[in-house]
């Protein structure tokens, strides 16, 4: 037991202990495995922090978009089904749950339990893309596209359907983004899985499989703010 | 002191735990239906306020909990809670900005113009620039005097 690690915070991070000096992950610019662990952490938050404030952009704008058309952005509003909403939140959430087992397991060195859960996560995260192409589908058949590409009988009579555009540019962008999340995550998710397979996560070293899964709560936060914004506010 | 982190080197503590994560999730999935219930009943304008307060509930449940947020070294939440912050900041300034705007719509945009061919403001650099505020719904009641300067500075842009 290295007393070397005296200098940290006395509450520091569990499972790391400070046998390390043998850990084939530890990395030597690192005084301890636990101190690599609570940097990669941090590094992690403040990635979570420039991901809330890129999504912040875009609902601040929906925000002041939707204050100049009201009307528009309310009608706009009925063109999206509730239902695919609610299914994709609980779809979300129950792969967030799946998630923090997953991280529970590798925590705690439940190795077969580790696959299981992550594997159930990226099934939900298909499933969420599934029900996404549905209502994308939907969308396109009825030309109900960002800026130019918007064009519905409902609103082609108006003098301009600004408003009607303005919407449906942010829905495909903000959902589109999150989408592009969710995939991005699909593949994190897949790589944690086959180095799972290889034995490589254990009590003392999970680190990639904690990070993925605060990369994965985030993407489930964003879309907690989305359901709401574009599914209910009627 | 060393000894006390000596001893919490010893504890193999780890925060959390089935039980905790599948209330948290319990709670998750109520608090949706609550919203999606809401949000058939008209309160008028606090139908946002609703949705919106309880999206916040979820999404400090899922950082608390399922991101460990709880249990954590207080310099992660420094970095997300900064995030929320300057976010903040920037919807204030926003907000203010807005509102002493007569017309925040862009206008060097040829959208929903491609029907007809965008005619230029005379005298603007930009040929894609559209006049057409006339064709736009009126902007809500405006002291003429008072934005005029105001109005053809933004359409010089």
């Amino acid at each position: 037991m290295s007393t070397t690690t005296t200098n940290l915070p006395a509450h520091g991070h569990d499972a790391h202990e400070a046998h390390d000096e043998h850990n084939p992950f530890h990395q030597h610019h690192f005084a301890t495995m636990e101190q690599q662990f609570d940097t990669s952490k941090l590094g992690m938050w403040l990635f979570l922090a420039t991901e809330v404030l890129m999504f912040g952009g875009l609902f601040v704008g929906f925000g002041l978009m939707q204050g100049r058309y009201p009307q528009e952005f309310l009608e706009a509003h009925t063109h999206l089904q509730k239902f695919p909403g609610v299914l994709n939140t609980v779809v979300l959430l129950f792969s967030s749950w799946t998630m923090v087992m997953a991280v529970h397991a590798a925590q705690t060195g439940q190795k077969a339990k580790l696959r299981m859960y992550l594997l159930i996560t990226i099934a939900c995260a298909v499933v969420f893309l599934g029900v996404k192409y549905y209502e994308y589908s939907h969308k396109f058949e009825e030309h109900l596209l960002p800026g130019i590409f918007y064009h519905h009988q409902a609103t082609d009579s108006l003098p301009n359907s600004w408003g009607y555009a303005t919407f449906f540019s942010f829905y495909f962008m903000m959902t589109g983004l999150h989408g592009i999340h969710i995939i991005i995550g699909i593949g994190l998710l897949t790589w944690l899985y086959i180095k799972a397979g290889k034995d490589e996560f254990s009590s003392a070293y999970f680190t990639p499989v904690d990070l993925v899964g605060l990369y994965w709560h985030i993407v489930d936060m964003i879309w907690i703010y989305l359901f709401p914004l574009y599914y209910l506010i009627t | 002191m060393s000894s006390h982190i000596e001893t919490s080197h010893e504890e193999h503590v780890v925060h959390g735990g089935p039980l905790i994560y599948t209330i948290n999730l319990v709670a998750l999935l109520i608090l949706t239906g609550i919203t999606v219930g809401a949000s058939f009943v008209d309160f008028g304008s606090a139908n946002v306020v609703i949705a919106l307060a309880i999206a916040t509930m979820k999404a400090t449940l899922v950082a608390l909990f399922f991101m460990h947020l709880r249990w954590e070294k207080p310099i992660n939440a420094v970095a997300i809670v900064a995030g929320f912050l300057f976010l903040g900041i920037f919807l204030m300034f926003d907000l203010i900005d807005i509102d002493h705007r007569r017309d925040p719509t862009p206008r060097n945009l040829p959208v929903m113009t491609e029907k007809e061919a965008p005619t230029p403001v005379p005298g603007s650099m930009n040929p894609l620039l559209t006049p057409a505020p006339e064709a736009l719904p009126a902007p809500p009641a405006v002291v003429e005097g008072a934005k005029e300067g105001e109005g053809k500075a933004k359409g010089k842009e």
